[in-house]
């Protein structure tokens, strides 16, 4: 697939736990400003691509990669890449909500504090908060132990904390993937607004999901990329017939 | 249809045996331990005065006191929390979360579990040679404290870095990906949620530095020491050391003595630990998942 504005190019991308291939030579390109989901069946290697991107499996130890990943025109992984400045700018969102055990202002002003943010807390706590469609329902306990949230809540938390470093990537990890049906609902409606703002990559292996919220679709199986495109196309013309029998349930 | 054999009753008498035996050990070591303080209580407890406190060693045990031997314990354990922490805490540290793969780090790990095991008298012999003769120290304050800090180490980074360990890794990566270096990580979030852990570790290894003697008697400290340590160069004398001089004697009223020196070794002990679990209580609080 051909795009036009790309934030991140991955070329001939192989990533190996060991001696074992999880992602098998990926070339394709993350389109900015939308929002790009990666589907597949659970073990396709999704995760592991998308933790790839900022460098979030430097801390496996038998996990290495080559190829390359370029991001605003920088190898994220040449020998003088700073993985703590790609952090920063690509902000994670996990699985599981992980707020940090201190108060819900605390969770927010935590990376900006530590990255030496100049501006006024307080605005930051609120249009974080509000960015991430929460603030109303904390805005009177911020001091709280952000622990004291419900799942749907801390997950938001988390998002709220992401963007409160104005990353220009979000990438989020089956972000909705422990949470109830509604704030799932919510989660998705969150991302929704947050395309606006941000480039989004979602790993989910909810297709419905996939298909509700993302503008592009990448499927990968037994780490290989077997197709990459609009979403609206992929879902109904699909033009491998892997990718027809997975989302139309025949496997995965 | 039915192949299982129903042996309820049987697992059920299995259980309450199994039960009781726990019980009854449980309360044989707690009588044990009550008899054995409530000996020390009677033998010792009407010695017990602000005389005794504040007197130094004498031949009469009417006018001995544990004045010098106390202050010895109180700097000695000062002296050691002061080296044996920091080293101790920061070792786990380098261990645990920069150096935590490879061959090297598993070949340490082993080594200190191993350390872990040493008689204390071992290490007595080893601070003899090192902090006594090599270093010149003599028998100070500080090749006791050093000394004594050798033979807690291993329990310290054992158990800080268990403690490091339990920290739920999805801590660590939250920090990560907010663009915080390794050390901002551990400073803010993983040693804060760990202490309590770590303080259960440091207080198991101040309570075992204050009991112990074979090393000292091997370095060298004193058993009839008049004065009070004023600098860590200084001789000295610790209350274990003080009781087993005491209780070696032929007198039955410094038997007394000796319990009246029991009795104020166990306060300073339990009085430490209350402290400490004070602290790791309220750190605690603020930590769960």
């Amino acid at each position: 697939m051909v795009i036009n504005d790309p934030i991140l190019s991955i070329w001939n991308l192989n990533i190996r736990y060991g001696q074992t291939l999880a992602v098998k030579n990926n070339s394709f390109e993350i389109e900015k400003n939308k929002v790009t989901a990666i589907i597949g069946p659970s073990g396709c290697g999704k995760s592991t691509l998308l933790r790839t991107l900022n460098r979030m499996n430097d801390f496996i130890d038998s996990f290495n990669t080559d190829g390359t990943i370029n991001f605003d025109g920088n190898d994220i992984y040449a020998a003088d890449a700073d993985p703590v400045e790609i952090r920063r700018r690509i902000g994670m969102v996990f699985q599981k909500p992980n707020p940090f055990p201190k108060s819900i202002y605390k969770n927010i002003t935590w990376g900006p504090q530590i990255n030496g943010y100049q501006g006024d807390m307080d605005t930051l706590v609120e249009e974080s908060l509000k960015g991430a469609a929460l603030w109303d329902e904390v805005k009177d306990r911020l001091n709280e132990s952000a622990l004291s949230l419900s799942g749907g809540q801390q997950q938001r938390l988390c998002i709220a904390r992401c963007i409160a470093m104005r990353p220009e990537v979000i990438l989020m990890d089956e972000p909705a993937s422990a949470l109830d049906p509604k704030s799932t609902a919510r989660v998705e409606e969150l991302i929704a607004k947050l395309r606006q703002d941000y480039t989004i990559v979602i790993v989910t292996h909810n297709m419905q999901q996939a298909a509700r919220v993302s503008d592009n679709t990448l499927f990968l199986y037994e780490g290989e990329l077997i197709e990459y495109g609009p979403t609206k196309a992929l879902f109904t013309k699909p033009e491998k017939q892997q990718t027809e029998d997975y989302i139309t349930g025949r496997f995965g | 249809m039915n192949n299982f054999k129903s042996n309820i009753e049987k697992r059920k008498r299995i259980e309450s045996i199994f039960r009781t035996i726990c019980k009854a050990l449980t309360w044989t070591s707690l009588v044990i331990l009550v008899v054995l303080l409530y000996h020390v209580a009677e033998q010792g407890f009407h010695r017990l005065s602000p005389d005794f406190l504040s007197n130094f060693p004498s031949r009469f045990p009417d006018k001995a006191g544990i004045k010098s031997a106390l202050w010895g314990s109180i700097w000695l354990i000062s002296l050691v929390f002061l080296i044996s922490v920091p080293i101790g805490i920061s070792s786990a540290i380098y261990l645990e979360e920069y150096e935590n793969k490879g061959k090297l780090a598993r070949f340490i790990e082993v080594n200190i579990s191993n350390l872990a095991g040493v008689p204390s008298i071992v290490y007595g012999i080893l601070g003899l040679a090192i902090f006594v003769r090599f270093f010149g120290l003599d028998r100070s304050l500080i090749a006791g404290a050093f000394t004594m800090s050798l033979l807690i180490l291993p329990v310290i980074i054992i158990a800080s870095r268990e403690a490091l360990r339990a920290v739920p890794q999805s801590i660590r990566h939250g920090a990560y990906a907010l663009g915080a270096t390794q050390w901002q990580t551990i400073y803010h979030h993983v040693l804060p949620a760990a202490l309590p852990g770590i303080l259960t570790g440091v207080i198991l290894a101040m309570s075992r530095a204050i009991g112990e003697t074979a090393p000292l008697i091997m370095i060298g400290a004193l058993t009839y020491v008049a004065f009070v340590p004023e600098s860590i160069m200084d001789p000295f004398a610790t209350l274990p050391i003080q009781i087993f001089n005491w209780a070696s004697r032929p007198q039955a009223a410094f038997e007394e003595v000796a319990a009246a020196g029991i009795i104020v070794l166990l306060v300073v002990l339990l009085t430490m630990n209350l402290a400490a679990v004070i602290i790791r209580n309220y750190a605690q609080r603020k930590y769960r998942w």
